[in-house]
This record gives structure tokens, sequence and C-alpha cells, in this order.
């Protein structure tokens, strides 16, 4: 074609090549960024109900409302429960960075348990919060309240569901690399549920608590 | 044991449904015999349903999308024909409660089953192509999204059947599609329908950004991706953000119905309206998410067949993101008549108007990319003036209802009616043919019949302006939408133009199967040897046609914008010199995978067994899906190696024939 | 007014049914006709920009067709600056012009905001129901169904809402439409200048007898308003709970009828079913368009 097009600079409109000169980034890095990109999309989807929450939050139909309802200490614990969670989670990555087995097998076990822990608490607030008549069905405040934790608690499950298979596959596959990246991508889950979680505590509990 | 379903729930007593559900099973059935008796089915097996190939998943979606467009639009004939004939009480041969699932099923199909599967398609076939690499992120995750979206067709299609379809209009406002108001299937259809599939769009969503912003070729900075992958870019990050709030509002008028919840309930203190609020804070999006591929592909298209770069590609750029962070703050033009007050609807005109300004933007830099070009006019041109021309008239009714006060008096009209279609089939349906015949050369190594695409145009063209600018005018007259009779004889010449329309678009349908039927049985003729039939400028027209699995043989390095161009504007000979030198490695690409086809399987079962209530198929499905993905998720590298010594030969061929068929 | 008149003529002796025009190109009321304006003058605006881009494109796209040689021929030109700022500048500066007017008018035509008259306005409550359409007037004490009279000539403020699903209450020839939606009250003030017969429909579909949910809004002289009221009064039905309960049977194309009397808490039952909430009493001197909108529990 012209000279003009074989000379043209090689930035364009003199822009500065951008840092993609490598090519495409490792494996790592894009499982790692998607699953962000999902999680992304998760948090959006909480968002959603969260401010279908704050809309119906007042609207009880001359049922019980959140005051009535919530237990702070039993809120309180369910928190700690879920943040030290998160440390064992933590601790678990380590282990597996550092390629040692029985020391993530603890974190599992501890973040396993302490998971559990949170979802049992969960499941007796919705068992004494229906015992009292307070269901799902009762009002608009009642349905928001009732999804929003319960999909929030049906992630936690998910969650340890999870967990449960990645000890499998460590136990069984050992440290491959698939293995490492699935931890990985677990690792930012759980981390992510403990986000939403602080934002449920707040919104839900704290300021619909009195 | 089978729940709410029973034998009445085939509708025997309606000839016409019968007729067309009749012919829906005879088409499957004859076609999966024909299969049957050629003995495909290992083939199509291997080659096709299991595939993790971006190249074939794209394929397989726009084919989706093309069996989607003859059932959309058959239901369109139908409304159009019934519109037509029922003024006076009794008017008409449909019956309110099919004339009503007909134009739910119509909008709900041609958005979700074909408009999106046609982007969707067209994005996965040809963003990893234009970025230089050899597939998206993660190929097997893009075979679920294929699979879960057919699901959801299948069941969408399957309620012409078995039971009904919601007779609600194609976005189920509630109260009208709770429990107490729509008791029947129908809504439960198209909401789970529209889960699965929506969960398909969004895992393709992910999948698509993160190989747009990870995986470019060496050098491939962001100011040098071709315009369509910017616009694939945004049109996913739109995935991302809205979609999730879809599933979420489906999902709490999935709890209201199934749990007796309040969300969107009359009583319970329930809120009708912030299910209008949140469906519309997803739907604005979608209508970018489906426009904005479409802008990348006139972009290409004109830039190609005038011969020149596009023009403005900075402004470009900026106009497309402009777009995709102005469409979340434009909703609530969708009922200004909801009463929120003159501020709240004062803002969002204002902002929907301001989005009209990158929009126009485009259409003036298109313009001056022809300005100074040589321009060939082969079809996928045609398309993309008729576009330009149709989509301003669009546009400009768009900005006009962005006015609330204009607003209050056409909301809901026919006018509606006919500015929406006027920005769909001007700016998508022509955008997606556009890129259909732009890019099916590259897809199967021969090029389409020119003289038949352009008549399908024609058809198109001619029966968009007589089917929807009458309605234009009916809705001046206050006519308002999906009514199933009428008692204005006045309506009625301009509803019969409007059907006349719809022959027309139906004699361009008919004309995009003859093509196709044309080009394949002349295909030896029409053979695309070179790998680039138009011209091209950017990385996908340097591959051969089809394009190996691996794409690139060696990954490009990228230089420039329309990096291609100049690789072709330097000399042959340092050309062939250079692919002499050139040093080849062992390829390693992504084994097939049946998980997709499989999830998608229990995913019906799950669906068919929720919406008609039959628990036992429902813990069944969810049963096979979990060992599904546990059987998935053992895996370990699923990657097979293509030897240096067979991507060498195939390159070197792929060489010399273009040199062979550009030798002047 | 005249241009109105001149425009909807123009447009009706174009397509050539001169007489059938009715619809929003034929106001009877000052709101429909403001709206109107609005609608022709953005139009008009637009115009002013979409047709020439239309004609430049296409006569750009032939007059640099492959085959023309006397076309100049710029392969490379990708980019002027002074272009770029034209391009962004035309559409900014139409919007920017709209938008003015989008911005004005819709504090201008706000629904809820009062009519300036010096007749006084007639209150009229509207209950939207499976297919029909309930018009109670709780200063009058009657209620009528599928028709609703009107003084010509006076502001009328309509507070609407739904028994069930959404509507939207639509008389094209006096302008603004407006939702009825349940547990929610929205307010609209129309005018009609001359005595008539105006078409009134639902324009938000709501179900199977959709199609038949229409009305009649007849404006007629203060006088003939009187005694209308007055013949209402004196037959027909009280409208009271049970009376109520029977009209919430879904129905299509109900004959117009009226209720001599009403129980005067009947509209409130229906925003708050459950509740023993009052509505507040609309204040006169209350700025119209700021209006609150009433919610429920409000």
């Amino acid at each position: 074609m012209t000279a003009a097009a074989v000379h043209h600079p090689t930035t364009h409109h003199g822009m500065p090549a951008a840092s993609s000169a490598a090519g495409p980034a490792p494996k790592r890095i894009i499982i790692a960024y998607g699953f962000w990109l999902f999680l992304l999309s998760d948090i959006v989807m909480f968002s959603t109900i969260f401010a279908t929450y704050a809309v119906v939050a007042r609207a009880t139909a001359g049922g019980p409302t959140g005051a009535q309802l919530f237990d702070p200490v039993n809120v309180a614990v369910e928190t700690a429960l879920l943040l030290f969670s998160s440390f064992s989670c933590g601790m678990m990555s380590l282990a597996m960075n550092a390629r040692n087995r029985s020391a993530f097998y603890v974190g599992a076990a501890v973040t396993f348990l302490l998971g559990l822990g949170f979802l049992a608490l969960e499941m007796r607030e919705f068992a004494d919060m229906v015992a009292q008549g307070a269901t799902p069905q009762r009002s608009a405040f009642l349905s928001g309240f009732f999804t929003l934790v319960g999909c929030h608690g049906a992630h936690v499950a998910a969650g340890l569901l999870w967990l449960v298979v990645m000890v499998a596959q460590v136990a069984d596959k050992g440290w491959r690399r698939p293995v490492c990246h699935r931890l990985m991508c677990f690792s930012l889950f759980w981390h992510a549920l403990d986000i939403i979680w602080v934002a449920l505590f707040t919104i839900v509990y704290l300021m619909g608590g009195r | 044991m089978f729940g709410k379903l029973s034998w009445s729930a085939i509708p025997v007593d309606e000839p016409i449904d019968m007729i067309a559900s009749g012919l829906m099973v005879l088409a499957v059935l004859s076609l999966l015999a024909w299969v049957t008796a050629k003995g495909h089915w290992r083939y199509l097996w291997r080659e096709w349903l299991t595939s993790v190939e971006h190249k074939r998943i794209g394929v397989m979606y726009i084919v989706l999308a093309l069996v989607m467009l003859l059932r959309g639009f058959t239901d369109a004939v139908m409304m159009r024909a019934q519109q037509a004939v029922s003024v006076g009480p009794d008017g008409g041969y449909l019956p309110p409660e099919h004339y009503n699932q007909i134009f739910s099923a119509h909008g709900t199909i041609m958005i979700f089953f074909m408009a999106m599967p046609f982007i969707i398609g067209l994005m996965n076939f040809a963003v990893p192509l234009q970025l230089g690499i050899r597939d998206v992120a993660f190929p097997t995750l893009n075979s679920v999204s294929l699979w879960l979206t057919a699901s959801g067709i299948l069941l969408t299609n399957m309620s012409l059947v078995v039971g009904e379809f919601a007779r609600t209009g194609w976005l189920a406002y509630p109260p009208l599609s709770e429990l107490k108001y729509s008791p029947g299937v129908g809504v439960d259809y198209y909401l789970w329908a529209l889960q699965i599939s929506g969960v398909g769009t969004l895992l393709s969503g992910i999948n698509l950004a993160t190989t747009i912003l990870k995986m470019r070729a060496p050098g491939m900075g962001y100011t040098r991706m071709p315009v369509f992958c910017w616009t694939a870019l945004a049109s996913n990050l739109l995935i991302i953000a809205a979609f999730p709030v879809l599933t979420a509002t489906f999902a709490m008028l999935l709890l209201d119905r199934y749990l007796g919840m309040h969300f969107f309930t009359v009583d319970g203190d329930g809120n009708p309206m912030m299910y209008i609020n949140l469906i519309w804070i997803w739907g604005h999006p979608e209508v970018y998410i489906l426009i904005l591929p479409c802008f990348g592909v006139f972009s290409e298209v004109v830039s190609t067949f005038s011969g020149k770069p596009l023009f403005g590609y900075r402004s470009m750029v900026a106009a497309t993101m402009a777009i995709c962070v102005l469409s979340f703050i434009v909703w609530l033009h969708h009922f200004f008549t909801m009463g929120a007050g003159a501020n709240v609807n004062g803002f969002f005109g204002v902002m929907t108007m301001i989005i009209a300004v990158p929009t126009g933007v485009k259409v003036y830099n298109w313009l001056f990319t022809m300005y100074g070009g040589r321009v060939r006019f082969h079809a996928p041109m045609y398309w993309s003036v008729g576009f330009m021309v149709t989509f301003v008239i669009g546009g400009m009714t768009g900005v006009l209802l962005a006015v609330p006060p204009a607003d209050f008096i056409l909301h809901n009209s026919l006018f509606l009616i006919a500015h929406f279609h006027n920005v769909i089939i001007g700016g998508v349906v022509f955008g997606v043919l556009a890129g259909y015949m732009y890019w099916f050369p590259k897809a199967f190594g021969f090029t389409l019949h020119e003289g038949w695409g352009k008549v399908s145009f024609w058809c198109w063209f001619i029966g968009f302006y007589l089917a929807f600018m009458p309605l234009y005018y009916l809705g001046m007259l206050g006519m308002t939408r999906r009514l199933q009779h009428y008692d204005n004889p006045a309506w009625q010449p301009w509803l019969i133009v409007a059907a006349a329309g719809v022959v027309f678009i139906m004699a361009g349908i008919l004309a995009l199967i003859v093509q196709l039927v044309v080009s394949i049985r002349t295909r030896d003729q029409r053979r695309d040897l070179t790998g680039d039939p138009w011209g091209g400028r950017s990385l996908e027209w340097s591959t051969p046609s089809p394009p190996p699995a691996w794409n690139f043989a060696i990954l490009p390095r990228v230089e420039r914008e329309d990096d291609y161009w100049h690789t072709k504007a330097r000399a042959r000979e340092e050309r062939i010199a250079a692919a002499r030198a050139l040093v080849y490695e062992d390829i390693h690409m992504p084994r097939n995978s049946p998980t997709g086809f499989i999830t998608a399987f229990f995913a019906v079962v799950t669906g068919f067994a929720l919406i008609w209530h039959i628990w036992w198929m429902v813990a069944l499905g969810l049963a096979g899906a979990l060992a599904t993905t546990l059987v998935f998720a053992w895996r370990d590298e699923s990657e097979f190696e293509i030897a240096a010594d067979e991507v060498a030969q195939a390159d070197q061929a792929h060489i010399e024939a273009y040199w062979a068929g550009t030798a002047p | 007014m005249h241009r109105h008149a001149t425009v909807a003529l123009l447009l009706s002796v174009l397509t050539g049914v001169a007489g059938c025009t009715s619809g929003i190109l034929d106001p009877q009321g000052p709101v429909a006709s403001a709206e109107l304006t609005i609608l022709i003058n953005s139009l008009g605006i637009m115009l002013a920009i979409v047709v020439p881009t239309i004609l430049a494109t296409l006569g750009v796209a032939w007059w640099f067709r492959a085959g023309n040689t006397r076309a100049q021929h710029r392969p490379d030109w990708e980019y002027s600056g002074r272009i770029e700022m034209v391009v962004w500048a035309i559409p900014a500066m139409t919007v920017l012009l709209l938008g003015g007017i989008g911005w004005v008018s819709s504090r201008d035509l706000d629904p809820p905001k009062p009519l300036a008259s010096s007749a006084p306005t007639l209150r009229v409550q509207v209950v939207s129901l499976d297919w029909k359409w309930l018009f109670i007037y709780p200063d009058q004490g009657i209620a009528s169904i599928n028709h609703v009279v009107v003084p010509a000539g006076a502001p009328v403020r309509f507070e609407l809402t739904s028994d069930g699903v959404m509507n939207s209450f639509f008389v094209p020839q006096l302008g603004s439409q407006i939702y009825t939606m349940p547990g929610m009250v929205t307010r609209l003030h129309l005018q009609a200048d001359k005595p008539g017969r105006y078409p009134g429909i639902s324009a938000q579909f709501s179900g199977a007898g959709f199609p038949d949910m229409r009305f009649t809004l007849e404006a007629v002289s203060r006088r003939d308003f009187d005694a209308w009221v007055a013949a209402a009064q004196g037959r027909g039905e009280t409208l009271d709970a049970d009376a109520f309960r029977r009209l919430t049977k879904a129905s299509r194309a109900d004959q117009p009828r009226t209720f001599r009397a009403i129980d005067p808490r009947l509209f409130n039952a229906v925003v708050n079913p459950g509740h023993e909430t009052i509505l507040p009493e609309p204040n006169p001197n209350f700025p119209g368009h700021d209006y609150p909108p009433l919610n429920k529990g409000s």
C-alpha cells in the first residue's frame, strides 16, 4: 500500500504502547481475574436484594419488626465465627503456599467448623422466628429479610461443600496446579462472603435492630 | 406423582396451537431422523455438541438465533394478521388468552433467544480471532453457557406443546404476573427459561470480558484493539453488571409465586413498582448489550469496505464507554408515567438525551470513514448504510420519548412499539446480519451469494418501513399496544399496511434461507483460499478460512492498530522470507468436553420439574447437575497437544495460498 | 392552538384520512395542547439535524463508491481534530436545547401540579378494576362506571389507584396519562376546554379483558353537570363495601351506570386494605409540583 502507511509510528496517535506487550496473561492470573469478575457479579446480585430490602424494611403489614425479632448476641456470635473463619481460611492459603498438607488440613477443618457453626446459629435464628409466626410469608419485610440473609447462608453452605471437595482433592491429587487454582478461587469466595456479611450485619441488624 | 402436569396440559382443543406445535415437533423429529439415517450422530457429538472451540460455539449460537428468528417472526406474523382484522368487539381469529401469549412470547424470544445468542455468537467467533489468540479464557465454561442458553430455548418452546406461555407481556410486570392473577404455568415457564439462560449469558459475559482484558496477542494494547473488541468489552461488562439484577429480580418473583412471599404482591405490603424499577435497571443496559456490538460490526464493515481506517478511533472508543456507563442511569424513562415527580422525571429525561450524544458521534464518524474512501458495496455494506439511515430515525423518536411530557401522551402506544423496533431491527438485526455476511466466509471458507444477500436487504429495509411507519402514526391516533381487538375502524387501513410490511420482511427472511442454500450448493466456486476475501484490516483475516483449531500458528506480534492491513502493505518477498524463518512450537488446545451438554440436560429436567411442581424430579435434576459439576471439578489438565510439524505444514500452506491468491 | 390544528390537518391530509384524526393530534385541553406543542417543537429541532445527516450519509456513500474515479481518495485519512469537535458539538448542542425543554416542561406539566383556573376544581377518585373503571365523586357523593362526566372549562383533579393489577389512565385528547397502582395514589390534573365526548383507555396491559377497558370522558356545561349529578343522586344503588366487592369480580365491557351514594371511606380502603389510615385532605395552598406522592402508610 502507500508508503505513509508503512512508516506509521509504532504508537498510535502518540499514545504509549500498552503494558500487554507480553501477550496473554498466565493461566493463574486469568483464572483469578475471571473469578473476581464472577464475584463482582455476585455482589451486584446481592446489591439488588439489599436495595429491595431497604425498600421493604418498614413494610411489615402490621407484623413484627426487626427490633422485635433480632437478637444482637446471636448475631454478634455469628459475626465472630465468620470473621474467624476468614482468618483460618487465610492460614489455609498460607499452608497451601508452603505445600504443608497437615497445616492445610487443620486450617480447612477449623474453617469448616466455624462456617458450620455460623450456619447452625443462623438456622436456629430462622427457626425461632418461624416459631413466633414471623415467617417469610408474613410481610414484605420478612420476605426481604429471609431472602437476603438466606441467600448469604446458601452461599456459605455452598462454600462448605466446596471446601469438602477441595480437601478431598488435595488428599487425592496433592498440590497439582489446577487444585491450587481452585483453592485460590475458594479463598477469594470465602472472603467475599465476609464482605457481604459485614454489609448485611450493618444494614439488617445494626440499622434495623433499633 | 407428576405435580400439576396432566394430559389436559396439552392444548388439544386449540387448533392453531396444535397445528403450530405439531409442525414444530414434526420438524424436530424429522431433523433427528435425518441425522440418524445419515449416521451423523458421532460426527455431531464429537465435532460440535461437545466442542469447546470458540468458533464452533459461536456458530452454534448463531444457528440457535436464526432458528429462533423464525419462531419469533411467526409470532409477529400472527400478531400483525390479528390486528389487521380485529376491529369490533369480537374481532380477529385469536382469542385473548392466545393473543396475549403470542405477544409475550414474541418479545421474550426475540430479545433473549434471537438477539442475545446472535450477538454472543458473533462475539465468540470474532473476538479471539481479532485479538490474535487461540481461544477464550474458559473454553469449557463457554460450552456450558451455550448449552444453558439452549436449555432456556428448549423450555420456552416446550410451553407451546405442554401447558402455556406467559400472558403478561415480555417483562411480566407484577402484580399481573403474581400467582393471584396468573395462576397457570405460563409465567413459570417464562421465569425458569430465562433464569437458566440468564446464568449462561452471565458466564459468557465473564468469559469474554476476561478474554478481552487479560488475553490479547503480544503488543495488542487497548488502543490497538479493533473497535469490535472494544464494543464487545463494553457489552460484556454490561452483562456482568446487569444480568445479576435480572436474576435476583426473577428470583424474588419466583419466591412470591412458589413460597408465598410478598415482594411484589398487592397484599402483605409488597411493592410491585419495585419490580418495575429493578427489571429496567437490567432492561435498559440490556438494549446497549445488544446494540454496542452491532456498532462494532458496522465499524469493522464500513472501515473494511471503504478501504480506510476507522475515522476517529479514539472518539469511537470514548463514545462506546460513555454509553456503557450512562446506560445505567436512564432506566426510569421506561415509566415516567408512574408519577415519580417532576425532578426525577426531568433528571432521567436529560440523562437519556445525553446518551444520544455519543451515539450521534458514532454516526458521523462512520460517515467520515466513508469520506475519501473507495466504498465497495458488498452485502454487509448495504446493511450498514441501511442501518445508518434507519437508526437516526429511531434515535430521534427515542429522544422524543425522553421528553417527559411527550412521553405522557406517547407512552405504551404503538409509537413506542415503532420506536423500539426501529432501533432493534434497524440497529441490532441489520447489525447481526451485516456481521453474519461479513464473517461467514471466515467461518466456512466460502462467501455467501451477494445477489440474494442484497435481495434480503431490500426486502427487510422496505418491509421495516412499511410495517413500522404506520405504527408511529397509529400511536399518535391514540392506539395503545397489546390490543387483541379495537373499536376504531380508522385504524384498520394502517394496520393492513403494517401487515403488508410483514410480508416483505418474510420475503427478506426467505431470501436469507435461499442465500444460504444457494451458497452451500455453489460453494466450490466461491471458495475463499486467501483467507482475506474483503481486503480486511484486522487479524482474523490473516488466518486461513476456516481458521485451524489453533487460529494462529504463531501468536502475531501487533505493532499498530489495523495491524494486518499494514502487514499486507509490506513487500511480498519480505513477507514470504519472514514466513520461511518462522519457528513453530507445539500448541496446547483444550480438549472437547460433554460437560456443557450434560449440565444443560439436567437444567432442562430441573426447570421442567420446577414449572410443573414435580418435586422428586427437581431433586433428581439437581443431584445430576451436582454430580456433573463434581466430575468436571475432578479433572486435571484437559488439553491436548498439536505437534509443531502439523502446525507448520498448515501455516506454510496458507501462506503460499494467500500469495498465490493475491498475486498481481 | 392554530399551529396544532394546522399540523393535525396537514398530517391527516397527507395521510388521506381527513376527518378521522383523533388521539393526541386533536388536543382538546390545555395539557394536551402543551404536550403536543412540546412534541412538535422537539421533533422540529431534531429533524433539522436528522434530515441533513441522512442525506449526507446517502450522499457520501454514493459519491465515494468504488467506481467513481472523480471522487477524492484519501485512504489513510483517519483523524481530524476540527471535525471531531464538530461531530461532538452538533449532538451536544441539540441535546442541550432539548434537555432544557425536557427539564422545564417536566416541571411545568407534572401531573400532580394543579392547573391555573378561575373555575373551581372538580375532584374525582379513580379506581381501576378488572376490567372497568370506577369513578368516585367524593364531594358529590356519587360514583360511576366506565363513564366520567366533568364540567367543560374547569380543571379536574384525579386521584387514582388500582384494586389489583396496574393500569394506565389515559384520555388521549386531554393529555397526560398516569399509572394506577395498587396500594398507591397518583394525581393528575386535566381540563377539557369544550363540551364533548372524549374516548379514554387503559394504556397499560392488564390481562384478558384489557382491550375492553375503555371509558368515555364527557365534558358538559356547568349546568348540565349539576343536572347530571342531581340525576345520579336520585337513582342506582349505593356503593358500599358489598357493592364494591361485587364490582371487583372480573367483567368485560360493562355498560356505564351510576351509584346514588358512596361510602366515603371506600377509596382509602382500596388504597390501604387492612389499614385504618385516612388520606390527608389535599391542601389547596400546597405548591402543586412538589406535592408529595402518597404511598401506603404515609
